[in-house]
């Protein structure tokens, strides 16, 4: 894999926010997401709380490989460690629901503490295959550790408490968690944090030399991230009441990737889009045809030839050229 | 007229035009078709098994002139891309976009349980055909699952364990996929075959998809088994029966396996390596059963394949359910009374050529045929039976109360009893 495409866009993305015309889509958004449940039918409406939380997953990967440029995928693991406490917790040992939530995050956080510690040390292919690694290895414990996994045939839930069972009212509560985390984590990549990071992933020995503590900020930038994916394990264990090692596989992690990648790695909230355009994508086809995959398959290959910066990222770049084509005349300085 | 009067009987006629108008809706309801989800894994690494529960199913559909109880009926096939949460995706789907009235099918165990998992909260009727994981009409029994056409991964092992006991053998070496289904069928033969006095020299638990049996079959020839017991699906049965040939285990200890292991879909490519293994199952391609001998015929003209396992099961399973909604007058929307008739309905005249039915737990009672690969007269390799267990229950000889307090079988708990 080349870094190239992961090159971020966002470098204009913190001055948009400040402008109202930006502001006003947002709200435009959060109104429209508000009232979607009320105009789709209920499957719709479980399909676009799936967006939400693999939207969170991807996220917790943009921050890794749009702003600190390591591309994990181990963050499939980190996700499923989530679903397993918290599952293991109410089925077997017939505890709360919430609390095995928190311990999932808590699991999913120390589990990104252990990756980190062992993989920011390098970077580029090398952390790739580190952290490829380390989720097999969790794939593997959850395949074969039968006793306490179930093995092969996973684990299944106790079913969500009575006040969000239904699809609806499930969506907002997913909505209520996922928008204000949404909105820490923009905040959180354009603190000074989070150009510390960008700055390790542009020049990591200028950073350092410049007194930056780079194991330190890349550590936190991935049990953050870790969290963040945990958070979403904990949602997905409410959303599909089930857990079973295809969740921890790697297929997961790609996947998430692939939701980053297409919505564009570094736009954080291209994650929404990419994980969007795949879960729907995935949807739409596999209605008409058993080839399904083979049309994702090419869709990716476009997406990677024609956009290489994702949806977000090249929509961006041509608003941005738009902007400074039509500009030029009245403010030659730009 | 007075304003009162008038208001009545302009009442009346629209209350009588609305029942006109209202009148094909309601009759309309009545006759829509009956829609059945078929779930089958089109992709991944079961699709193949997946293409043979499509074909086996429309088939008897296509038979049955796609009609039960004066409705019509509705296949819409979903792919479960062999994955549980795909699985559970296309599951909720089904029931709650395209409405279906029950849903059939799944291959792989983790496939069956999370989607079981899932009607278990709406109650959507859920046939299993080849699902066999024991706790689903066991421990953990669903109302609304039914394993129609279908069995429980420790009911056929059993049978084998018993006749291997009455030829004389009393030391088994066990070799089996690592995973549910395996621990499952494996503690069945293990405990049957402990209890009536054999011994459990050895199980060798592999991985799915090994390549390489060699470091297994050295061991297997090191424990001084008269008998070995395998269960394997797929690639590795193929390659497990292939290896176990090509070391020369096949001249010097004789093989058994689960029905899976010889299955049309392992087998149907095969050589005289895989010539007189003996197996049990419900079904047996090569009994020389009128009925049996009629859908083999049928099926292979059609598909120019014997047929498998997941076809099998499939059809009868349609042909179950189907009988079931005849019996009703195609009303299944009342589940309650559909799921009911099912359990009672009884098979008399199935592909397998012996009535069947179901016990109190959703799990049919089958004549169980013990069963030997053998040459047919096209020179093809199926299994022909060689002797029989009438009334075989999920349960074996004991009480299904009793049994179920012992904890379900895995690899640390295969019922062996200590001597």
């Amino acid at each position: 894999m080349r870094s190239a495409p992961l090159t971020p866009v966002a470098s204009s993305a913190a001055r948009s926010l400040r402008q109202p015309r930006a502001v006003g889509w947002i709200a435009l958004v959060l109104l429209a997401l508000t009232v979607l449940p009320a105009v789709l039918p209920s499957y719709q409406v479980s399909v676009v709380t799936q967006v939400l939380i693999f939207s969170v997953l991807a996220m917790s990967i943009d921050i890794l490989a749009g702003f600190a440029g390591r591309t994990s995928l181990g963050h499939g693991a980190i996700f499923g460690v989530s679903s397993y406490v918290a599952i293991y917790w109410t089925s077997t040992l017939g505890g709360d629901i919430w609390i095995g939530i928190a311990l999932g995050i808590l699991a999913a956080t120390a589990l990104a503490g252990v990756f980190a510690a062992l993989a920011i040390r390098t970077s580029g292919v090398y952390f790739l295959l580190l952290t490829l690694a380390l989720g097999m290895i969790v794939w593997g414990v959850c395949l074969r550790w039968t006793a306490v996994t179930g093995g092969e045939n996973g684990l299944r839930g106790v079913g969500r408490p009575a006040f969000i069972a239904d699809h609806a009212s499930f969506y907002y509560a997913v909505l209520i968690i996922v928008a204000p985390l949404t909105w820490l984590m923009w905040r959180l990549v354009h603190s000074p944090f989070g150009l510390t990071l960008r700055g390790i992933r542009d020049s990591e020995s200028r950073m350092r030399s410049l007194g930056y503590n780079v194991p330190l900020h890349l550590f936190v930038a991935f049990v953050l991230s870790g969290f963040l994916a945990g958070v979403a394990g904990g949602l997905y264990v409410l959303f599909n009441n089930f857990v079973s090692p295809s969740s921890v596989q790697l297929s997961q992690s790609v996947s998430a990737l692939l939701m980053a990648i297409t919505g564009g790695v570094g736009t954080l909230l291209g994650s929404f889009v990419g994980a969007a355009a795949i879960i729907v994508l995935e949807n739409a086809v596999s209605a008409y045809t058993a080839r399904w995959p083979s049309v994702l398959g090419i869709a990716f290959v476009l997406i990677m030839i024609f956009a290489p910066e994702g949806v977000v990222g090249r929509a961006r770049l041509l608003f941005a050229r738009r902007r400074s084509r039509y500009s030029k005349p009245d403010h030659p300085g730009g | 007229m007075d304003r009162r009067r008038f208001l009545k009987t302009t009442g009346l006629t629209l209350a009588a035009g609305a029942g006109v108008l209202s009148a094909p809706f309601l009759a309309r309801a009545q006759a829509a078709p009956i829609r059945i989800g078929l779930m089958a894994p089109q992709t991944g690494v079961v699709a193949a098994g997946g293409r043979e529960i499509i074909d086996g199913f429309s088939l008897f559909w296509e038979s049955a002139g796609n009609q039960a109880g004066g409705r019509k009926v509705e296949i819409i096939v979903e792919d479960d891309a062999s994955n549980p949460d795909t699985a559970l995706q296309k599951a909720r789907r089904l029931v709650e976009q395209a409405k279906v009235d029950m849903l059939f099918g799944n291959l792989l165990a983790n496939t069956g349980l999370a989607v079981a998992n899932y009607v278990k909260g709406n109650g959507t009727p859920y046939f299993i055909p080849v699902i066999a994981a024991d706790d689903l009409t066991q421990r953990a029994r669903i109302k609304n699952v039914i394993r129609a056409g279908g069995y429980s991964a420790s009911q056929f092992s059993r049978p084998v364990a018993d006749w291997a006991l009455r030829q004389g053998y009393r030391r088994v070496a066990m070799i089996s996929q690592d995973y549910t289904f395996g621990h499952e069928q494996c503690g069945g033969f293990a405990q049957t075959f402990t209890e009536g006095g054999g011994k459990v020299v050895g199980q060798f638990w592999h991985p799915l998809n090994t390549s390489d049996f060699s470091p297994y079959l050295g061991q297997l020839a090191g424990v001084k088994a008269d008998v070995v017991f395998a269960m394997q699906t797929g690639a590795d049965a193929t390659r497990l029966i292939q290896q176990y040939a090509s070391f020369g285990l096949k001249d010097q200890i004789p093989l058994l396996g689960s029905q899976n292991a010889t299955d049309q879909s392992v087998i149907r490519t095969m050589g005289a390596e895989c010539e007189g293994i003996v197996t049990s199952a419900h079904f047996a391609e090569g009994a020389d059963l009128p009925a049996t001998q009629a859908f083999v015929k049928t099926y292979s003209d059609k598909f120019s394949k014997i047929p498998s396992l997941y076809a099998f099961s499939h059809y009868v399973g349609a042909m179950w359910v189907a009988k079931a909604i005849n019996a009703i007058n195609g009303k299944v929307e009342d589940r309650d009374v559909f799921l009911d008739t099912v359990l009672k309905t009884d098979l008399p005249d199935s592909p397998l050529g012996k009535p069947v039915r179901f016990d109190d737990y959703g799990n049919p009672v089958y004549d169980v045929v013990i069963r030997k690969t053998m040459k047919n007269k096209d020179g093809k390799f199926w299994n022909v039976p060689i002797g029989g267990y009438p009334q075989v229950s999920q349960f074996w000889k004991y009480d299904p109360a009793t049994y179920m307090k012992q904890p379900p079988y895995s690899r640390d708990f295969q019922g062996i009893k200590k001597t």
